[in-house]
């Protein structure tokens, strides 16, 4: 289970989030909606571990998070992988897309072939592979980035407006392959988008969709935190 | 290429030769036989190939299609802003009344720079907030596009009518959230009163109500008079807005059709593809992928993906002005 308990998020003196809590147990996808501007991606930056809540913690499996960004130890950090709104945004201009691909794979030394096979899961031909961002559309990027986060068999896929960027078939595509990956994997996926439609579409049978703000339920707080 | 001469439809698929046709009222675009290829040091992207549509004053085109088919290629190709490694063939003919036919890709960058950008075709860029310049408030740009071209509204009236209080134009762009940078960039692409619009996937990354928003704005410049040239990845947005809808699929335009019996039923069995491909619909992505434009599929570039494919298909289909549907075996449209 990926918890989140009490996150209370401040930008300056303008609060975000306040005590904002969320629940994603392995195996579901839950859907989270809210209009843009509401705070969405800055929680979906925390349960990544990606930026330091002034308040509230984060608990991976059992395992609160004891520290946020490069203090959270590897096995945590790489158990949750997040997926961004703006693939332009969230990559290296001087990588190929193969070296985007591989990049997690070679910063924790395991071995790149599952690079090239997660780039052919993904509809990514072996000519686009070696072409840098500028040379490929949004929705190729995107899916070099969606290999990207699955390249470390993540625990945890956090999906942040992942398609607003993306044309209908990539979107339905892209959808297929995480769901796909949910399930060969067991793992959980946050799925966030303003689109109430995708998210009642992609998370309907076994998921739910949150309203914003989610809450999570009374659970007692670990003693370590933060 | 055959001829159509006064056939004031948008929906002509046919490409049009000639350029001394403009007998219309209204002013148009008329594209005819537009190919874009980019030379790289091992191949040859061929990023549109032979689009032919036209847009009229007071009409809005949705061009839509999968991301990489050559869609924003297209509107750069039109405004000449393609990189030094493009080559563009065929014509655009901006076509108004009392004034000589322009054709946009032969003419030079001269006249593009001085007579076309911003006074003739205004610009709705992808991402506002990263097209504007991080560095000057709203209010210089806005200021600087109304100076330019001559604009005939002061650079405060053309914000409130874009939806922005004055005010809002003192802040930069990093001060700005996405629906006012969009609003400002609508601002600047009405400062020199163009009366074609292209907007290049406006409604990326907003979330539905500044959609909806950006959308009703378009149908009012439509209603305005101006003719819009929407490019766009979203089928929803299209629809809410569009008067026709062509289709790209791999570089070319494959369906034209009135808005309206294109979402009731697609004859293109790749635009059926990819309403079903909708949330709202099947939500199943059209199998495979699209062909590398690198190296394009002999015959139709569809055939690869398609079930109703055959042999008939390795010759390369063609559009008739009575059947604008690229296709052999073309769905029957529903009644």
């Amino acid at each position: 289970m990926l918890e989140a308990h009490d996150i209370t998020v401040r930008y300056g003196r303008r609060r975000v989030l306040d005590g904002v809590g969320i629940a994603v147990p392995p195996g579901t996808t839950v859907g989270l909606a809210g209009p843009s501007g509401c705070g969405k991606s800055t929680l979906a930056r925390v349960l990544a571990l990606l930026q330091r809540p002034a308040a509230g913690h984060v608990v991976i499996d059992g395992t609160p998070a004891p520290g946020w960004r490069h203090r959270a130890p590897r096995e945590l950090r790489t158990a949750v992988a997040l997926v961004f709104q703006q693939p332009r945004l969230a990559v290296d201009p001087r990588f190929t897309l193969a070296e985007i691909i591989e990049e997690p794979l070679r910063a924790n030394r395991r071995p790149v072939d599952r690079a090239a096979e997660l780039a052919e899961e993904l509809g990514l031909t072996p000519d686009l592979l070696t072409r840098r961002p500028h040379e490929v559309s949004d929705g190729q990027l995107q899916r070099a980035c969606v290999a990207r986060a699955l390249a470390l068999r993540p625990r945890y896929l956090i999906c942040d407006e992942m398609t607003t960027m993306l044309d209908v078939s990539t979107q339905a595509h892209l959808v297929a392959r995480i769901e796909a990956y949910r399930e060969a994997a067991g793992a959980g996926v946050l799925a966030i988008s303003h689109d109430t439609d995708l998210l009642a579409r992609w998370c309907g049978g076994k998921g739910r969709v949150l309203a914003w703000p989610p809450r999570s339920g009374r659970v007692p707080r670990p003693a370590a935190s933060g | 290429m055959s001829t159509t001469k006064g056939a004031a439809v948008t929906t002509t698929g046919t490409a049009t030769a000639g350029g001394a046709t403009a007998t219309a009222q209204a002013a148009r675009l008329r594209v005819a036989g537009l190919t874009v290829h980019f030379h790289l040091p091992d191949a040859t992207v061929h990023a549109v190939t032979e689009a032919a549509f036209q847009v009229e004053q007071g009409r809005c085109l949705a061009l839509v299609g999968e991301s990489g088919c050559g869609k924003s290629v297209m509107a750069h190709a039109l405004l000449g802003l393609l990189p030094g490694n493009a080559t563009v063939t065929g014509s655009a003919w901006l076509e108004q009344p009392g004034a000589p036919p322009l054709d946009l890709v032969a003419a030079p960058e001269r006249v593009l720079a001085r007579q076309v950008r911003g006074r003739l075709i205004g610009l709705i860029p992808q991402s506002p907030a990263a097209h504007l310049t991080p560095v000057r408030t709203a209010r210089a740009q806005l200021a600087e596009a109304v100076r330019e071209p001559g604009g005939r509204y002061p650079a405060d009236e053309l914000a409130e009518r874009a939806g922005l209080r004055p005010e809002d134009l003192d802040r930069y762009p990093h001060q700005l959230s996405g629906g006012m940078a969009q609003r400002v960039a609508n601002a600047i692409a009405q400062a020199g009163d163009p009366w074609l619009i292209l907007a290049d996937e406006p409604t990326t990354g907003l979330d539905r109500p500044l959609v909806d928003t950006t959308m009703a704005e378009l149908r009012r410049l439509c209603d305005d008079g101006r003719a819009v040239l929407l490019i766009t990845h979203d089928l929803r947005a299209a629809e809410q807005v569009a008067d026709d809808v062509a289709v790209m699929y791999a570089g070319r335009i494959v369906e034209i059709a009135p808005a309206a019996e294109f979402f009731r039923g697609p004859r293109h069995p790749y635009a059926a593809g990819l309403l079903d491909a909708l949330p709202t619909r099947a939500f199943t992505p059209i199998p495979g992928r699209p062909p590398e434009l690198t190296r394009l599929p002999g015959g139709c570039a569809f055939r690869p993906r398609c079930a109703r494919a055959d042999d008939a298909c390795a010759e390369p289909p063609r559009m008739t002005p009575d059947a604008p549907v690229a296709c052999h075996h073309p769905l029957e449209r529903h009644a």
